[in-house]
């Protein structure tokens, strides 16, 4: 960007460099805590689901179906069943965090790992492997996903399994390329001349300057799988009924939109709001990777 | 070309897709209804009673005389039952397509022009949440308000004539391009931010040219070849989001086919749809490239 | 009647006039004063020299008077009187009138001519572009109005090379495109910001004296902004020497080559290779220019003046009067005038 721009531009940009550092970093900060907040409320309120109803997701309830939100007792209503909203979300909060965490933390290990040793090992090792990446990268990942599961059967150990089995090739090729980067600075070719082991050099030296970015990356990644996870629970190829994981309430929830709008609509908005949280968190990151350069 | 080996991978990937399954194949598709020579047959079907390398040949040569297979559920080959739902799924994408360029665009510019403005910070608040927004969810959402409640528009389905289509598929193509448009938006932006602050759009501004002609002579023309790219990038994310939609709003396309294949097991439909969305992609990528290399006279065009 | 005074114009003799000029820039830290108080006149068919380091304002004030300088973050004040608008502040121009005023009347080249042309524009668009503003022609004779114009700035196979784009042609070619771009519509007053730091030194003769052609020859007045003062001791009739956002000496070139009094000035002149102020050793200048936020009062140049006295950081600068025609935004000019005082200092 700076190489196209005119002085008058990077003046402009220099002086808001220098002198904005401070008032800057306040805002910065706000959308990490901000994000960071949201997302530490949504894992404590789903870790504390005893505490905060009484209910169990799957408890059926005869005689109150169709609450309406703000029914007392059933501060968000209560499904085709009788079964506490509220209850649900919180418990099938546990489904969706997990796939955030669980699916996006596997393949960020495993992704980063094969994108270091790549980028590091060079030569044909290099070659073969990015060739595999830029396959699986032609694929519409979600039909491979699915065809996976169709494959492997529908449940939610499957789903986990297929999106391990697709995802790690972004964070393959992004630390693939920091770490061809990284390779040819100083510090690398330092170290490499103090004859440190190679499985050092990549871990003490090229890794930690590579972390940043994926850590980015995996935000991105985390509201991805969540939406993943989701969209596969409402097609009934990952969680199924009666599991309140958030997408199949969803699913669950669309023949009675006409009558009980909440079924359906709430779950969307916990996915969207973890989602938000998740975001702004990748955000943060990002400002304050910048304001570092 | 290097589209030649990505369309070989892509054949080995589909191939081993089948090989997935676990157990016999011939008992997940046969079911309630399993017999020894009904498996045996089974199996010869999907050709596995051969060494793998030739089962490969085999797949391939299918493929190249444009068989794939048939149908477990349909009694078809699955080609017909592919080629019959294709063309609704082309519309979506494509009408997907159209409407996601008609709303960033001018979305995306007027925010970097009015960097800071109440529209801008609309927009970024919009896009972060509509980023974080599922798909399908939207799309009930908007079934609730516009075809529901405001009745403007049908439900489902897809209608039979041209004005049927435009009809049946806006609410879809409106949901998936929404979800689209919000990395289209950022994008363009910071594209267009970065166009603005460049020398040349100043040394169109003092030729003395009207602003409107800066506008669209300098700043549009820089700006989109940057959203070019990024449009190819996502396509994949325009595929998947049919598949979804397909099924939220009943469309009769590849995307439902695929996810009703999924539960009545017709695995060599999943596969051939797989293949041909993958096709798709491939195809779309280089359609972008070309369009890359036409907007931009600096990309060496292969 | 506090109104009922008319804006001052121009001197017959002057092209453009330029009064108290200030740009501010507001930014995240506060308010920069990238332009404080900057006055000076240009006369018909002159040249004068703008020279400062990077920071010092001379690029803003071009910009400023082009009012190229990005709105929000950016705002003026002062008076900018313009001989082919009588009466008008140029400041005050917008939309339309500002639009007129561009190419047939100020116009512009810049640093960098790779970022200064657009990429995905053939070069003979660009440069009928710049024709088309000013003059309304069909398109054969537009075509032909730029080939005369490549042809007149040295750019061989015109008809052949119009088709071409940015990015095909060599620094030098593309600076030329440039030059014909910004002349095509006539202008009396050409601002040339850095014309030739991005190029190589034989180029930069080559552009130079193209320059100096189309200014006899149009009777352009010129404004020569450069960090490079040997660039500007060849060019130019009169000289301003920037820093800090303020102009610190004004003189015709002769004077201030000969007697610069300014000690920026001098440093600036000490610190050429082949100057005739040339010291046996290359005194660099010690510092860097202060921030523009939150100035402090006193002279700007002080924390970096070997003469430098108390006195100097609680001044209230102004430009005094030295010579004939000739200002110093210095206390103690007549010290930095006497070679011994030089002498007695030392350098880092």
């Amino acid at each position: 960007m700076n190489a196209t721009m005119n002085p008058g531009a990077l003046l402009l940009e220099r002086f808001e460099a220098r002198a904005g550092r401070r008032r800057g970093r306040v805002r910065r900060n706000a959308t990490l805590i901000v994000g960071c907040s949201i997302l530490g409320i949504v894992i404590v309120a789903t870790l504390a689901a005893p505490l905060l109803t009484p209910y169990n997701p799957n408890t059926i309830d005869p005689l109150h179906p169709l609450a309406p939100p703000l029914t007392p007792g059933h501060p968000l209503g209560t499904d085709q069943f009788g079964r506490d909203i509220f209850a649900r979300i919180l418990y099938g909060g546990r489904i969706d965090l997990l796939i955030a965490f669980g699916a996006t933390g596997v393949t960020l290990v495993a992704g980063t790992a094969i994108g270091l040793f790549s980028g590091y090992a060079g030569g044909w090792a290099d070659s073969v492997i990015m060739r595999i990446v830029d396959l699986f990268f032609a694929f519409p990942f979600f039909v491979l996903v699915i065809a996976i599961v169709a494959m492997l059967g529908p449940s939610i150990f499957n789903m986990f399994v297929a999106i391990w089995l697709t995802s790690w090739i972004s964070y393959a090729r992004i630390t693939r390329g920091h770490t061809v980067l990284a390779k040819g600075r100083e510090y690398v070719l330092a170290a490499k001349a103090l004859g440190y082991r190679h499985s050092r050099v990549m871990l003490r030296h090229i890794l930690p300057n590579v972390v940043s970015f994926v850590l980015i990356f995996a935000m991105v990644d985390a509201v991805g799988n969540i939406l993943l996870g989701a969209a596969l629970g409402f097609l009934g190829l990952g969680a199924k009924p009666p599991s309140p994981e958030w997408g199949a309430m969803i699913a669950d929830g669309q023949n009675y939109i006409l009558s009980s709008w909440w079924l359906s609509t709430l779950p969307g908005v916990a996915i969207v709001i973890v989602g938000v949280g998740f975001s702004l968190i990748g955000d943060g990151l990002a400002d304050l990777l910048r304001a570092d350069d | 070309m290097q589209v030649i080996p990505v369309l070989i991978g892509i054949t080995v990937i589909t191939f081993f897709l089948l090989r997935l399954i676990p157990g016999d194949p011939a008992l997940q598709i046969l079911g309630q209804h399993y017999t020894k020579a009904g498996a045996i047959q089974v199996r010869h079907s999907l050709g596995l009673d051969r060494p793998l390398w030739q089962q490969y040949l085999l797949f391939l040569q299918h493929l190249l005389q444009g068989n794939l297979g048939e149908s477990i559920t349909f009694h078809q080959s699955t080609r017909s039952v592919i080629g019959e739902r294709l063309p609704p799924t082309l519309f979506l994408v494509g009408y997907a397509a159209i409407i996601a360029l008609v709303v960033s665009i001018p979305t995306g510019v007027i925010s970097a022009l009015r960097r800071g403005g109440i529209f801008d910070q609309t927009a970024r608040v919009t896009t972060l949440v509509g980023f974080a927004m599922p798909s399908f969810w939207l799309g009930i959402i908007l079934i609730l308000i516009f075809s529901i409640h405001l009745q403007l528009f049908p439900v489902n389905g897809y209608g039979n004539t041209f004005t049927q289509h435009l009809d049946h598929l806006f609410l879809p193509s409106l949901t998936i391009a929404l979800g689209f448009s919000t990395i289209i938006i950022r994008t363009l932006r910071s594209s267009t931010l970065a166009v603005l602050a460049t020398d040349y759009v100043d040394t169109a501004r003092i030729k003395g040219i009207s602003r409107f002609a800066v506008l669209r002579r300098h700043v549009l023309r820089n700006a989109v070849v940057s959203v070019v790219v990024v449009f190819g990038i996502n396509l994949a994310f325009l595929i998947s989001g049919t598949v979804l939609i397909e099924n939220v709003f009943g469309i009769p396309g590849v995307g439902s086919l695929l996810v009703d294949s999924v539960s009545t097991r017709d695995y060599p439909v999943v596969q051939g749809v797989t293949l041909v969305l993958a096709f798709l992609v491939v195809a779309i990528n280089l359609v972008t490239d070309v369009v890359h290399a036409s907007l931009d006279p600096r990309v060496v065009a292969e | 009647m506090t109104e009922a005074i008319a804006i001052s114009d121009v001197a017959p003799d002057e092209v453009l006039r330029v009064e108290g000029l200030h740009t501010f820039i507001r930014t995240e830290g506060g308010v920069v004063r990238a332009v404080d108080d900057v006055s000076f006149s240009l006369r018909r068919s002159e040249i004068l020299g703008v020279v400062g380091e990077s920071g010092s304002g001379k690029s803003v004030t071009c910009r400023t008077l082009m009012g190229l300088m990005p709105s929000p973050p950016a705002w003026s004040i002062g008076e900018v009187h313009y001989a082919g608008r009588p009466g008008r502040n140029l400041l005050e121009l917008r939309g339309r009138e500002l639009q007129q005023l561009r190419g047939a009347h100020l116009s512009m080249i810049f640093q960098d001519p790779m970022s200064a042309l657009n990429p995905v524009m053939r070069v003979g668009d660009q440069i009928e572009e710049a024709v088309a503003a000013h003059a309304r022609l069909g398109p054969r004779d537009r075509r032909r109005r730029a080939l005369e114009l490549l042809d007149r700035v040295g750019i061989p196979a015109a008809a052949r090379r119009m088709r071409a784009y940015p990015h095909e042609f060599s620094g030098g070619m593309r600076q030329r495109v440039l030059i014909a771009a910004a002349i095509a519509s006539r202008p009396q007053v050409l601002f040339a910001d850095e014309p030739t730091t991005a190029l190589d030194v034989i180029i930069q003769d080559q552009i130079l004296s193209l320059l100096l052609e189309l200014q006899r020859d149009f009777g352009m007045s010129m404004v020569l902004v450069s960090h490079d003062l040997g660039v500007i001791a060849e060019m130019c009739d009169r000289i301003a020497v920037m820093y800090a956002g303020q102009i610190v000496e004004l003189a015709d070139a002769q004077t201030l080559l000969t007697t610069p009094s300014h000690p920026y000035t001098i440093s600036l002149l000490r610190s050429l290779p082949d100057s005739e102020h040339r010291s046996r050793y290359l005194p660099s200048i010690v510092g860097t220019p202060p921030q523009l936020i939150d100035v402090e009062p006193g002279c700007r140049f002080a924390p970096r003046c070997a003469l430098a006295v108390e006195e100097c950081r609680a001044w209230d600068t102004e430009l005094i009067a030295v010579g004939d025609e000739h200002l110093v935004r210095c206390r103690r000019h007549e010290e930095a005038r006497r070679p011994g005082a030089w002498q007695e200092q030392s350098f880092v």
